[in-house]
Parts: structure tokens; C-alpha cells; sequence
């Protein structure tokens, strides 16, 4: 648990930041995830640059046409906010459940997504919600798609010396509601997911009009189930229909198996969460 | 309610203030000038042999001050054990290694950062050989793993046959022949008994510091045995106990996996004797996981028979228990605690056959319970399924085949006598307090609706507090230490001059509140207020020989002595007073800071008073000498036996296999109690790890030999979040095997609560038609069992 030898730097802002950037370079945010890596000396970046002290990144923002969650807001603050709960309730419950107090009071939502980690919760709600990641550099900013974003196993689309400013979620619109479920590896809610799955739902009328659905914790990477989602439009989101769009929560996915399940049973819990999560996104419409 | 009453008082733990604050001095906080840090290179691989090590490009790194191997060690032999049945831990490789997280070689260097450095710079290769890992594959000796020993299978532990001097009578015919009965009802479980990690919160450390000056060495540890392991060292260093001493600071936790000496303290000690400066190294988690000892590992046919009605005929248990590569302290001896209660609480014949079989895995050893939570799993899982079948109320079944309060000492099959019990009183109390026939109600209203809730009833009996001392005969002492005496504990009572009193002991706590119950005792005898009173502990320069803390001794042994030397301070007291009050000896009373004359409270002085005239001397009584300090040192006569009656409520989500621990109630008989509350503390924390080895905790071993569950991370413990609140109750049936009449309580609740909360969880699949499934109980596991049971 004695990391490599590394250098330390703490820029104030943002161009100072960029400047400190480069290929031997990593960006720390809460570190609940690089410190563990670096102490096991499973990563061994020459320069940590901590944007720990950047100001203006830690802010959750009404921007009129989308929610802006900048890049120090941690976990519990996206759980507790009141517009995560208004515009992204799945993310609000999925922040709640990752980890403990500790790591929820220094963990940071942005850095979640940055890290892609297969079991991670957050994410999954990012994706369900339509989450875009504003990437920055010394060249200016783009914007990509949170499901491009999370390339593959514990690789974002970013190269070294670029920041991940903020995760920008659509507002919420009349008929819309979503939710995020889970079984933790210690069973109930609590640490990483076994399975987890996120779904935004549409409604209008009494039928499915609109829906992402997202899954964590059974494949490679956090990923969207647009034929789940593609099974739900239409339908009235009835029991039987939510049954049957979940049956595809695992099209697309190669499901890998580990300590917590077997490819068959993380198959299963898909499956099962997927029902459960668009069945609370439904039900929170109808309430 | 808090009180500042002293036995039998809630007292609040004196010990806390400083640990929740964050100002305790662990051995990690210790660092002399100068102190030299320590890193291991550890084994990647199970089995091999190794074909090449070199440390020179590592000695070249500035900052290294020396890099050891085992050639550099080898004259100081393997490390010792107190039972030296199977291979013993060589301090570093000896050109093989045999599991996962084997010292190979050890580095020295300013600072650790540079040790660590230097680990990665050696070079060594390896010729691999096939690891053995499955204990039936060990057990069948396909591959023996130290040729030398000719078979895998170190020991076998019979009931009858473990102590020949005893001439006990062989059982497994009355168990047999019982069988053979028309009436017989025979219940047959395989059923795994998972190897644990015991995850002490503070992680192992130790600081050794040679003056060369002074040729003696001061060793700072994280462990539960200061005496023990100042004897270890001297013994392996060939130096004198005289000139090592040792000291525990706060220990944070422990559960048996700090009661074992270690390479690596033995190494820290002969490094800093070789380079004359202070040598420290504290484990990583990660070598926390794989290089601190483990516990449990058993596989075991577990076979009840009984009648159709409920009285139980016999017990048969036919197990294998993994002693992993080698044997360190206790490893081989083990299984023999779980032996001892291998009955439970219930009159029966037993059969008993334990193999203990080397695998290439870390050592096990002593973890909270040591072999008893293991026989009490499959006795207790046995007897359910055995109710289950005859159609009986699992706790009518039990209550059936108890020894009866009038029937001790009640001699076992093995020899020895359950002390004191009524175990029919704490089952009852139990019904009371979880209102038995209202849970019953409801859980079949919630199945009713198609839920899968259930019931699970567990009891125990645990044997600690050891002596006698006669068990050093069969191997159990500390003799490998150079310490012939098996069981010592240790009480010093000092009344100071300014009427305060110092107590110092020979215990090793790591938790336990040694410093609280210690001054109720000594409170209680000489009516000194606790306030006024300081505890010390850990300290093998100091304080009387006393052997450590496990086993749930310390009050039973070192608490009896406390008690003692408390009496024997009275005493003298008794007669300062009585010259000082012109009045009798045997008219003196002690009561609130002083003593006075019975029936006349002012006519009184107070300690500070009596401490005086002890110290100063020339107003003492005839023939009494100067000073107010008695030391006893005692050797138990028998060990106590400590028990109780678990109850756990659960729901399983049918979906997933998720299992809910509802609610958890717990009726312990511990004896007599100093601190109820630090009473209810130790079960407490022991149910949660029991809950640990029921639901989450799995010290796995892939087929190769990877330890696949080496950090926090996919070794999840319970946390406070993860529990109800537990409701407890007590009866309290003394022990008259010691004069406060106290039997032990650290280890109880584990030994309680794993079968209870597998119980619970089998009975909620009882629809289903389930009747076993193996710990922990994950959901994958629980829910392949209900697909298996649907298919
Ligand atoms: C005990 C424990 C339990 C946990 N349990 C859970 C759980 O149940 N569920 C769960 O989802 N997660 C869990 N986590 C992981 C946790 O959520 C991490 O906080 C999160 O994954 C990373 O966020 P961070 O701010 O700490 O990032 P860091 O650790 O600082 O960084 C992680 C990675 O992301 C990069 N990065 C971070 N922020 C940026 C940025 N703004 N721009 C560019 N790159 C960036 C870093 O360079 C690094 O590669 C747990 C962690 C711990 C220690």
C-alpha cells in the first residue's frame, strides 16, 4: 500500500490545470478510486494533478436547459440535491447508494464516470437520463455522449490531459419519471453492484412514448439496453410489458462472471432489476 | 443507565474517551530516531520451487540498508510453535514457497516508500508445482505437499483417543449401533465451514529497538500475547527473557489472529539486533488478508440420530480442517477446542473424527471461537435438519436432550465436566423475550402470502478460561516459548502513597475493556473510587506473568488474580486501619474511599491516610512491613463453560436470493458480571462476525492457489449498517471454578450466531424444500439453491 514515487501538483485554476496535464499525468478528484490503484501500485502516474482546489467546479446549476453537475460535487451532495431529485431521480438514488459515508462525502459524481468501473453505480444513471460529458483541455471544450464516454473497462473517452468539467443531464419534462436498483455485493443496497440498473421512462396518455434504460455491474462497462428500451415504447408499462422489455437486459451484453455471481445468475438479476428500476420509474410517474 | 457503581455496574469504558477522539498510541504511532522501515517480498505463486533470487540491483538503491533472504536467517530456524505437528514457517522461503503471501525476502530501508521500492526490485524465479487447494483432493494425498512429512494428513483428532492417559471409552459403537434401531431417525448433512480472515481494524505492526549499550531489546507489538511473545523472541534470538521486553500499546482488535508470533516480529527483533537501530514494519491490508493467520476451513459430514419423538441416540462428525502450508503457533491443535464441546449442550454419545490436512494456503489458527463456532455449526445445523424431519419444534427438541441443572458438573464423553448450566432457563428466557409463538405467528403469515420468511434457532456451549494446567501434557501451554506454565494470569495491586491504586496485569486486551472491569474489581474490593484507579496492561517488563489475551480468559484468569491480590491488599490494610482507628482487624469495613469501624462510619480514615502509615512505617502494626502491594500470579484449575440460546428472523427475496436479517435475539449465560454493558459489547460484536460467516465473509482460494478475495474489497465484513439491532438478555448461572464466579464472554456470540442466522434462512426456504445451503449465503448461492429446489 506504498504507491511510486510521484509529483504533486495543485493548480487554482483551470488553465493551470491544463498546463500541469500530460502523458505521465492524472487527474485526481475525491481519489476514492486512483489512491487505492496507486497505493497497490496498480497504477503509477509521474504527476498527479489535484483539481481539488480549482474554484467553480463543485457547483449543481439550473443552466435553463440543462442541469450542470460540475466536476468536485461529490456523491452525497448529487444525492441530497433538490434538482438532481427533480430533473434525475435515478441519479439521486444511485448517488445514495454508492458506498459509505465516507466515501460519498469526498467521491465525486463526475469522477465516477471518469473511472468507468464495471460495477459502478452512478454512471448507469447518467446514462439512462441522457447524460452528456463536457470535456475540456487547453484547447477548448467538446462534448460527448455518457454512453461514448465510457469506452470500455475502466477507459473514458480522455486523453491525459484532459478534465471531465461537468456532466450536463437534460431537465426533467411533464410525464417523465425515473429510478436506479440494485443488490450490492453485500447484499441489499449497500456496495457495489452485483447488478444495477437505471431506467427513465416517458409517458403520455397512459402508453411509453420514450425510455433509456442502463445497466451496471454484469458486463464490461456501465452500458445502455436500447432494446430494452425500444421493447417498452408503445406498451402501457404494464406489468406484463415491463416484464417482457426486461426479458432483453442483457441483449448486447457480454455478462462476466465473478465472486458475487455466475454468468446464469447475473443474467437473471438483470433482468430483475431491470423490471424492478422501470417499474419504479413508472410508478413514480403515476404517483 | 451509567452508574459509577462498581460490580455488576454499567460503567462507562474508561479506554473510549482517547480512541474516539483519536488520541490512542497504536505501535504504528511509535517511531524512534532513526527508525529503519520494512518491507517483505511475498509469493505470487502457491507452489514452487525457487529457481533463482537475487537482491543485488535492490541493495544497490540508495536508501536500502539491507536485504535479507533465508540463507541470511537460516540459523535461526523455522518459526516456533507450540504444536509441532506439520511442517514448520521457515522465517524466509527456504528455497520453495508454499502459498500465496510467503515471505521470500525481507528489505530494510529508511523509509518505507524505498522498501517498497526495493521489493520490486528483486529478481527471483520460479519452477511452479501443481498447488493443492481442495481439502478432500489434500485429504486423498494425489499430491503431497511436503514430501518429507510422506502424507498431507498431519493429525487425525479422535473423542476418545486425543488424550491416551484419559483411557476414554470409544463412543462410535453406541453412535453406530443407535443406528442400526428400528425407531431410528438418521440426518445426514455435508456442509462446509468456509475459511475466514479476521480483519482486525488495526493492522499488525511492530517496532523492535536494540541498544547495543545496553544489549536489550524493546519491542512495541500489535498483539494479544506481550509475555508470550517476549518469550518467543528470546527463545529464537537465543537471547534471555530478562533482556526483551515487550510492550502492546492499544491494540485494535485482534480475535485470535494477534495471539500467534510471527516471522515477521521474530525477523523485526533480529534486524534491528543485526543493524543496532529500530526496526518497524506494519502489514498492508493485503498482507493483513494473506499473511496474518486465518481461521475455520473446515469440510464435515455432520450424522444425528434420534427416535421419532426427539431424544437424541448419538453424533457422528467426520471432518477435514485445513491447517493451510505450515503450522504456526496452535494451528494442529485447533479442532481439538471444537472437540471438547463437540455435545453441546445435550447428553449424548459422540463420534468424533477430525483430519487436519495441509493445503497451500496461508496458515490457519485461533480466530473468535477456534474450532468451537466450528463444532457448534454442525451440531446445531444437524439438530435442525434432524427436527425438521421428525416434524418437531426446533427448540422442544433441544429442550429435550439438555443436561439438567441438577446434573453438573456433568462429566462428558471427552473427559471433561461442563462447570455449571441451566440450559433450560436461558432457552426459556429466549421464548420470552423474541415472544416465540408471536414470531412463529408471524412468519407463517407472511409465508401465508407467499414470502420466504424464517426462523432459526441456534444454542451453545463454548469451553474458555483455560486451565488446567495439566493440559500442557497433551501439547497445550506455551513451553515453545520458553514459558512452561500453560495459563497464567496476572494481577498487581498497588495502593499508592497518595491513596490511589495501580493495578497492572498480564493481559493483552485489543478492545475488550480491561481497563474499566479491572478497576471495578479492585473498586469493588477496597472501595477506592474508580476515578482513583489506572489500570496498565500490555507491558511484559511490568507486569506479572500472565500469558495474554484469548480464549475468553482474561477476566476468568486474570480477574480471578486481580481479585485475589485485591484481598490480600484489603488485608493488610484491614490492619493499618485497625492501629490507626484503635479497633480490630476484623471490625474494619472499606466503603467509600476509606474504611471505618463497622457500625460506627465516623469513625473512619481515608486511603490516602492508610496509604501513608503503610509507606512511612514507623506507625505500622506489629510484624506488618512497609508498602501496600500484593502481586498474585494464578493457573486456573479447570476452564469454564459459557453458553446461551440465538434466535435470528429472516427474509429471502425469491428473486435474488437476498437475505434480510430481520431481527436477532440473544439470551448468554456468562456467568456473573462485572460490566454488563461491556458484556453486551463482546456479544455484540460477536453475533456480527458470526452474521459476517453466515452472509458475506469467504477467505477464497481459486484452484491455483490465488487468494481472490485479498482486500476489503471482495472481502466485505458487516458493518453496523448491515445488522438490526440485536436484543439481548442474559441468565446468569456463576461458575464455581473461580471466586467471582465468571465465566468468559469474548468469543460467545460468535460461537452463537453463524448456524443460528443459516438456520433462519433454511427454515425460510423450508417451502421450497430446501435443507442446506453452505455459507456465507450469499444471494448467487441462496438463489441457485431455489432454482435447484424449483427445478
Ligand atoms: C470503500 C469504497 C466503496 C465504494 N463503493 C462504491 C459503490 O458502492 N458504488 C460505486 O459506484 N462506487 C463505489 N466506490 C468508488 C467511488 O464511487 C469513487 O469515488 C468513484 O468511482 C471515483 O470518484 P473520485 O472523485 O473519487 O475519483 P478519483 O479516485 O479521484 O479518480 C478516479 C479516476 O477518474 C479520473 N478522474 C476523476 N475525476 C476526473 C475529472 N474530473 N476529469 C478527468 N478525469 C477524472 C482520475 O484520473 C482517475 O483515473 C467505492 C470506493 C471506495 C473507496
Amino acid at each position: 500500500m506504498y504507491p511510486r514515487q510521484f509529483d504533486y501538483v495543485a493548480p487554482t485554476s483551470l488553465d493551470e490545470a491544463y498546463g500541469a496535464l500530460g502523458d505521465d499525468s492524472k487527474v485526481l478528484a475525491g481519489g476514492m478510486s486512483l489512491i487505492p490503484l496507486m497505493k497497490m501500485r496498480l497504477l503509477s502516474p509521474g504527476t498527479l494533478v489535484d483539481i481539488g482546489r480549482i474554484p467553480g467546479l463543485d457547483a449543481i446549476e439550473d443552466k435553463g436547459d440543462h442541469i450542470s453537475i460540475g466536476a468536485l460535487v461529490r456523491h452525497s451532495t448529487t444525492a441530497g440535491h433538490p434538482l438532481i431529485a427533480q430533473h434525475a431521480p435515478a441519479l439521486a438514488q444511485a448517488a445514495g447508494m454508492t458506498g459509505d459515508v465516507q466515501v460519498r462525502n469526498r467521491g465525486t459524481t463526475c469522477g465516477s464516470l471518469a473511472h468507468v468501473d464495471v460495477a459502478a453505480d452512478q454512471p448507469a444513471a447518467v446514462l439512462a437520463h441522457g447524460g452528456v460529458a463536457v470535456v475540456g483541455s487547453a484547447s477548448g471544450t467538446r462534448e460527448v455522449m455518457a454512453d461514448a464516454f465510457c469506452m470500455d473497462t475502466l477507459t473514458a473517452d480522455l486523453s491525459p490531459n484532459e478534465i471531465l468539467l461537468e456532466i450536463r443531464l437534460p431537465k426533467a419534462g411533464p410525464g417523465e419519471g425515473s429510478a436506479y436498483d440494485k443488490l450490492g455485493r453485500r447484499g441489499g443496497h449497500s456496495d457495489y453492484a452485483v447488478a444495477g440498473v437505471a431506467a427513465w421512462v416517458k409517458m403520455d396518455a397512459g402508453s411509453i412514448t420514450d425510455a433509456r434504460v442502463a445497466i451496471t455491474g454484469v458486463g464490461t462497462k456501465p452500458s445502455l439496453l436500447p432494446e430494452v428500451s425500444q421493447a417498452l415504447i408503445g406498451t402501457d408499462g404494464s406489468e406484463s410489458a415491463v416484464a417482457s422489455a426486461a426479458e432483453h437486459a442483457v441483449d448486447g451484453v457480454t455478462v462476466l462472471e465473478d465472486l458475487y455471481g455466475s454468468v446464469e445468475y447475473k443474467t437473471h438479476l438483470a433482468k430483475v432489476y431491470a423490471k424492478r428500476a422501470i417499474q419504479k420509474a413508472i410508478g413514480s410517474i403515476r404517483a | 443507565m451509567a452508574t459509577t457503581s462498581v460490580m455488576g455496574g454499567v460503567v462507562k469504558r474508561r479506554e473510549d474517551p482517547a480512541l474516539i477522539q483519536g488520541l490512542g498510541k497504536y505501535t504504528d504511532d511509535f517511531a524512534p530516531v532513526g527508525t529503519l522501515r520494512v518491507a517483505f517480498l511475498r509469493s505470487p505463486v502457491a507452489r514452487a520451487r525457487i529457481t533463482r533470487l537475487d537482491t543485488s540491483r535492490a541493495k544497490e538503491i540508495p536508501g536500502v540498508v539491507a536485504v535479507y533472504t533465508h540463507d541470511d536467517v537460516a540459523h535461526l530456524g523455522p518459526l516456533l510453535a507450540q504444536v509441532p505437528v506439520g511442517k514448520l514457517r521457515p522465517l524466509l522461503a527456504a528455497g520453495e514457497v508454499n502459498h500465496v503471501g510467503e515471505a521470500i525476502a525481507m528489505v530494510v530501508a529508511e523509509d518505507r516508500y524505498i522498501a517498497q521500492d526495493a521489493v520490486e526490485a528483486i529478481e527471483v524465479d520460479f519452477d511452479e508445482l501443481p498447488a493443492v487447494i481442495d481439502l478432500r483432493k489434500a485429504a486423498s494425498d494425489e499430491v503431497v505437499i511436503h514430501e518429507e512429512l510422506g502424507s498431507n494428513v498431519l493429525h487425525t483428532w479422535t473423542y476418545h483417543g486425543y488424550w491416551e492417559a484419559l483411557g476414554l471409552e470409544d463412543q462410535t459403537p453406541q453412535v453406530d449401533e443407535a443406528m442400526q434401531r428400528e425407531d431410528a431417525v438418521v440426518v445426514s448433512l455435508d456442509m462446509v465451514n468456509q475459511r475466514l480472515i479476521p480483519v482486525a481494524i488495526e493492522p499488525r505492526s511492530v517496532l523492535a529497538e536494540y541498544e547495543p549499550g545496553y544489549g536489550r531489546l524493546t519491542v512495541h507489538s500489535s498483539t494479544q500475547v506481550p509475555h508470550a511473545l517476549a518469550g518467543a523472541i528470546a527463545t529464537q534470538l537465543e537471547m534471555s527473557i530478562r533482556d526483551v521486553r515487550v510492550v502492546a500499546p492499544e491494540v485494535g482488535g485482534g480475535f485470535g489472529c494477534k495471539l500467534n508470533v510471527y516471522n515477521d516480529e521474530i525477523l523485526v527483533a533480529w534486524a534491528s539486533r543485526e543493524l543496532g537501530r529500530p526496526v518497524k514494519w506494519t502489514e498492508t491490508r493485503r498482507e493483513a488478508a494473506g499473511a496474518t493467520i486465518h481461521g475455520r476451513g473446515w469440510v464435515a459430514t455432520a450424522t444425528l440420530v434420534g427416535t421419532r419423538d426427539g431424544q437424541f441416540l448419538g453424533y457422528k462428525l467426520e471432518g477435514i480442517a485445513d491447517m493451510g502450508a505450515y503450522s504456526q503457533n496452535f494451528t494442529v491443535a485447533i479442532p481439538l477446542l471444537g472437540l471438547w464441546i463437540a455435545s453441546g449442550q445435550y447428553k449424548m454419545p459422540v463420534s468424533w473424527t477430525v483430519d487436519c490436512v495441509v493445503t497451500n494456503t496461508m496458515t490457519t489458527d485461533a480466530y473468535r471461537g477456534a474450532g468451537r463456532p466450528e463444532a457448534i455449526y454442525y451440531l446445531e445445523r444437524i439438530i435442525d435438519a434432524y427436527a425438521r424431519e421428525i416434524g418437531m419444534d426446533p427448540i422442544e427438541v433441544r429442550e429435550k436432550n439438555f443436561w439438567q441443572p441438577e446434573e453438573f458438573p456433568a462429566t462428558l464423553g471427552c473427559g471433561f465436566a461442563l462447570d455449571s448450566g441451566d440450559y433450560a432457563a436461558a432457552t426459556q428466557r429466549l421464548k420470552e423475550i423474541a415472544d416465540y409463538e408471536g414470531l412463529k405467528r408471524r412468519r407463517d403469515e407472511a409465508r401465508a402470502e407467499g414470502r420466504l420468511v424464517g426462523i432459526g434457532v441456534g444454542s451453545y456451549v463454548e469451553v474458555c478460561g483455560f486451565g488446567p494446567a495439566v493440559l500442557a501434557d497433551i501439547g497445550f501451554s506455551w513451553s515453545a516459548y520458553g514459558l512452561p506454565s500453560s495459563f497464567n494470569g496476572s494481577g498487581l495491586v498497588r495502593v499508592n502513597p497518595d491513596g490511589t491504586a495501580t493495578v497492572i496485569i498480564g493481559t493483552g486486551p485489543s478492545g475488550q475493556g480491561h481497563q474499566t472491569a479491572w478497576a471495578q474489581i479492585v473498586s469493588d474490593g477496597l472501595g477506592i473510587p474508580l476515578d482513583d484507579i489506572r489500570v496498565h496492561h500490555g507491558d511484559s517488563a511490568t507486569s506479572p506473568m500472565g500469558i495474554g489475551t484469548f480464549g475468553s480468559r482474561s477476566l476468568a484468569v486474570d480477574g480471578t488474580a486481580t481479585f485475589a491480590a485485591t484481598e490480600a491488599v484489603r488485608e493488610k490494610a484491614a490492619k493499618i486501619a485497625a492501629k490507626l482507628l484503635e479497633a480490630a482487624p476484623e471490625d474494619i469495613v472499606f466503603a467509600d474511599g476509606g474504611a471505618h469501624v463497622a457500625g460506627s462510619p465516623d469513625r473512619g480514615v481515608d486511603w490516602k491516610a492508610i496509604a501513608q502509615a503503610a509507606y512511612q512505617g514507623h506507625t505500622l502494626p506489629e510484624g506488618v512491613d512497609s508498602g501496600l502491594e500484593e502481586t498474585i500470579i494464578h493457573t486456573p484449575g479447570n476452564a469454564t463453560w459459557p453458553f446461551g440460546t440465538h434466535l435470528a428472523m429472516v427474509e429471502v427475496d425469491p428473486d435474488t436470493g437476498d437475505v434480510e436479517l430481520l431481527e436477532y435475539y440473544a439470551v448468554d449465560d456468562c456467568g456473573n458480571q462485572v460490566n454488563p454493558m461491556i458484556v453486551n459489547g463482546q456479544v455484540h460484536g460477536g453475533i456480527a462476525q458470526g452474521v459476517g460467516q453466515a452472509l458475506f465473509e469467504d477467505a477464497y482460494y481459486d484452484q491455483d492457489g490465488n487468494l481472490l478475495t485479498g482486500s476489503l474489497v471482495d472481502y466485505p465484513i458487516p458493518t453496523a449498517a448491515d445488522l438490526p439491532s440485536f436484543q439481548l438478555s442474559h441468565t446468569v448461572t456463576p461458575t464455581p471454578v473461580n471466586p467471582m464466579g465468571v465465566k468468559g464472554i469474548g468469543e460467545a456470540g460468535t460461537i452463537g450466531s453463524a448456524h443460528t442466522v443459516v438456520n433462519a434462512v433454511v427454515d425460510a426456504l423450508e417451502p421450497l424444500g430446501v435443507k442446506h445451503v453452505d455459507m456465507p449465503l450469499r444471494p448467487r448461492k441462496v438463489w441457485a439453491a431455489i432454482q435447484e429446489a424449483r427445478a
